[in-house]
């Protein structure tokens, strides 16, 4: 009972401090605006711990952050396996098979009207269906190794990634276009030195959707059959073994890889599209 | 003065411009008829509606005439365009953000193959010419509005057309940065002999720039009067206080009134 | 030229590419039968015929074409199959049986729809305390925001089997999965909508000394109308996979999830086309009808 009182104490402190901080006068400044939800995520660790040891809450329904992290470090190798079977194979070949082929399909749609008229809605339609549906089929098509849940990945990214690529495109003024007119360019100078320029902040858009769908792709696939190694796979049998702190374990991983995946696209995207005013500094 | 100092560079004659649009065809340019020589400086002034940009953008190639015949160095005016018979400066300076001051002005020069080296020389002497020179390496968006004007022209003064195509370039800035590169783009002309059609809403600045100014009214879109400037070529800032120059800018006001007396 | 012609053409080049496909990706099974039927077939032996590409197969067999659209288990079922299939299993069927379609997707679209409420419940109230909460907002939103790019459809199955052991079944699990993925994106779209209003409108407030309850009910909520029905169509299609993927571990085999996973461990690629296509139409129609409620919500208001 200790530790549950001690939960709530650490949490209302935290509140109150927070509240300072937001409302206090450096409140804008840098090292605040990172600290606040530092302080947040740590003190939820914290009273997830206070409240799982104090109320004796059962492994099987919730184990503790510190034995979660215990199993992360203790099953390493185990996760590293994972993370290469899924995210590794599966997930990134998919990824840029995914997003390449969806590029180039934008370029030659582009250049079509007819297409672009027809391609475009359909695309639209599509990113919104439940494609993670597609998982068994392609499972049974390229067998239970990462070739299926590459072709999940690329089923999923496809759509998205042309449909904002496309978008942008036609992302150029009319004025543009008239500068180029005035030079007399033709087709290709017009897309290398304009257009594709132009259409960076919507190309990084799709790119970045794609990050959370290749992942959820590529895991959900394992859902339909796998080797018995991948995140999906440890997922799904750590459940049925009711070994909590291993499918934890398994969605931290799952949780740095898809952030750390995000982050590297943001981080390439600031340094090509620097010029677009949300980059600006 | 060179041999060809009094050729005819742009020759319009009884053009006809109609837009076919949803509810009734527009008629944007009606029997114009003009013809401007190398070296002039020729202003279009005109409420809008005049069709003073379309007729700019007919010299481009960027609109096609429905009638009536358009030489540009005696070709079409669409071959001229191939040819990049000229450069144009747009109302808003549409510099690549991606690109430097620089890069923007290499662009047209990338596209027509000039070599590398030809490349840095030429933006070195407009950046030059138009007083950036420190301001190569900056984005267009770390610059203001009247200095990315400027490297708008200076990216249309890099390649070798002899004529400039200038569609209101400083609508968009205030009086005094409008007076200040009204002077430099006087001075720049002196020094290139450029042929030089500028489009703009504003009397005095149509007065204090042309050798010639080609006063047009709407609906049709037409010339009423074109008006010889006798003002002389150099011309301080103050000369918009003689007597002379306020009696142009009268006519100009007339012109544009009679052009008004159908409403 | 309007969309109508063009969005046919591509529909119709996809059905005929789907056509197309069929006899390269059936023909060995088809093959294969026929040979036991006492057809002759080119290899006459299953070993040579493994070895051969899906093309030499079809160019040499012909007369194998037709079969290959009557597969009792294509590996892909021709598009008038699945058709067929979906007309006997929603409308043929009663609609209480365990084999009709119209049952699972009811299983499924219930979950979704009461996740959905949910998530877009809770969204739409966390936004509202994060607006008007400084410490809230510092707090909580980089979290909102980062949970994002973290592929969270992967805890679906621990939190069916977590409930479960505590003894919650059925709909609940799965609209509690639901919610969870509707729920961030509502927020993130609702927290930039009730921020929409620039300085101008809000200093315009203030100058008729406005309390803060009447800046969120006249300016605030109005202004992020478009961008809550922007993210809902997000939610609900977030809600429908949320559904379906929280079926797969359940076991039960109900629900469109249910359908998909038992085709798989039996082969049944008819069954898991069906399946598939109620989903997508589900989908479709959920957006479809927030889009007509958008529609009139901002011309009622207005803004289109």
């Amino acid at each position: 009972m200790m530790l549950v009182v001690l939960a709530l104490l650490i949490w209302m402190s935290m509140w109150v401090l927070n509240v300072r901080l937001a409302t206090g006068e450096n409140a804008n400044t840098r090292t605040i605006g990172l600290s606040v939800p530092a302080i947040f995520g740590l003190t939820i660790l914290v009273v997830w711990e206070l409240l799982v040891r104090g109320l004796d809450v059962p492994l099987v329904i919730l184990p503790a952050p510190s034995h979660v992290l215990a199993t992360f470090f203790s099953e390493l190798p185990t996760l590293w396996l994972d993370l290469q079977q899924t995210f590794l194979k599966g997930a990134l070949s998919g990824y840029i098979i995914g997003c390449g082929a969806a590029f180039l399909t934008a370029i030659l749609v582009d250049r079509y009207d007819f297409l672009k008229r027809g391609l475009l809605p359909v695309g639209n339609f599509v990113a919104a269906l439940p494609i993670v549906g597609t998982a068994p089929i392609l499972v049974m098509w390229f067998g239970f190794d990462w070739q299926s849940k590459a072709a999940v990945v690329v089923v999923m990214v496809f759509f998205p990634m042309l449909v904002n690529t496309v978008a942008g495109l036609q992302e150029t003024t009319a004025m543009q276009r008239d500068l180029m007119r005035t030079y007399g360019a033709g087709y290709w100078p017009s897309l290398t030195k304009l257009r594709l320029p132009a259409a960076m902040p919507f190309i990084f858009n799709g790119l970045k959707i794609s990050t959370t769908l290749a992942l959820i792709g590529a895991i959900v696939a394992e859902f339909f059959g796998s080797p018995t190694m991948g995140m999906g796979f440890r997922i799904s049998t750590s459940v049925g073994q009711l070994a909590l702190d291993m499918v934890w374990a398994e969605i931290v991983v799952a949780a740095l890889a898809g952030s750390a995946f995000y982050g590297v696209v943001a981080l390439v995207e600031k340094s090509v599209t620097f010029w677009h005013p949300s980059q600006r500094k | 003065m060179a041999p060809n100092a009094n050729s005819i560079v742009i020759s319009a004659n009884a053009l006809d411009l109609t837009f076919q649009t949803a509810d009734a065809p527009v008629h944007a340019l009606k029997d114009v008829s003009l013809d401007i020589s190398q070296g002039d400086f020729v202003s279009f002034i005109g409420p809008s509606g005049c069709g003073k940009t379309t007729f700019l953008r007919c010299i481009a190639g960027l609109e096609t005439p429905t009638g009536g015949t358009l030489t540009v160095n005696g070709m079409t005016a669409d071959e001229a365009r191939r040819a990049r018979a000229y450069g144009y400066v747009f109302q808003a300076a549409g510099l690549y953000p991606w690109r430097t001051i620089a890069g923007n002005i290499k662009l047209p020069l990338e596209i027509m193959g000039y070599s590398r080296a030809e490349q840095n020389d030429r933006v070195a002497r407009v950046l030059d010419l138009v007083e950036l020179s420190d301001f190569g390496a900056k984005f267009p968006w770390q610059l203001s509005g009247g200095m990315q004007q400027r490297a708008s022209i200076a990216r249309a003064l890099a390649f070798d057309a002899d004529i400039l195509l200038m569609d209101e370039p400083f609508g968009a800035l205030d009086e005094i940065v409008r007076d200040h590169l009204n002077e430099q783009l006087l001075a720049l002309w002196a020094r290139t002999n450029k042929t030089i059609a500028f489009v703009t809403h504003s009397i005095p600045e149509a007065v204090y720039l042309s050798t010639k100014i080609v006063v047009m009214s709407p609906r049709p879109g037409r010339i009423t009067d074109v008006i010889e400037s006798p003002l002389p070529k150099e011309r301080p800032l103050d000369i918009r206080d003689s007597p002379e120059f306020i009696e142009i800018a009268h006519r100009v006001r007339e012109g544009l009134r009679a052009g008004h007396e159908d409403d | 030229m309007g969309k109508g012609l063009p969005v046919l053409t591509v529909v119709a080049a996809m059905f005929a590419l789907w056509y197309a496909a069929v006899p390269f990706m059936n023909v060995k099974e088809t093959l294969t039968g026929l040979e036991r039927a006492g057809a002759v077939v080119t290899p006459d032996n299953p070993i040579e015929r493994r070895d051969l590409s899906s093309f030499g197969l079809v160019f040499g067999n012909s007369f194998a074409i037709p079969a290959t659209y009557a597969q009792d288990r294509p590996r892909l079922p021709a598009p008038h199959q699945v058709a067929q299939d979906l007309w006997e299993t929603t409308v043929l069927k009663n609609v209480s049986s365990k084999r009709s379609l119209v049952y699972h997707g009811w299983i499924t679209l219930s979950a979704t729809l009461l996740g959905f409420a949910i998530g877009t419940a809770a969204g739409i109230l966390l936004a509202v305390g994060i607006v008007h909460n400084r410490a809230m907002d510092m707090s909580v939103m980089p979290w909102a925001i980062a949970s994002q790019t973290i592929p969270i459809l992967a805890i679906a199955p621990m939190i069916i089997v977590v409930l479960n052991s505590i003894g919650i079944q059925g709909l609940i699990p799965k609209a509690i999965i639901s919610a969870y993925l509707s729920f961030f994106p509502v927020v993130v779209g609702m927290v930039k909508g009730l921020r929409a209003p620039d300085a101008m409108q809000l200093d315009l407030l203030k100058t008729y000394n406005a309390s803060q309850n009447q800046g969120f009910w006249k300016l605030r909520l109005p202004a992020s109308m478009p961008y809550l029905f922007a993210s809902l169509k997000i939610g609900v299609a977030a809600a429908l996979v949320g559904a379906i993927v929280a079926e797969l571990p359940a076991g039960g085999a109900r629900g469109l999830g249910g359908r998909m996973l038992t085709g798989s461990y039996y082969g049944q690629m008819v069954q898991i086309w069906s399946a598939l296509v109620l989903a997508a139409a589900l989908a479709a129609a959920l957006v479809l009808l927030i889009g007509i409620a958008q529609r009139l919500t901002l011309k009622r208001m207005g803004l289109s």
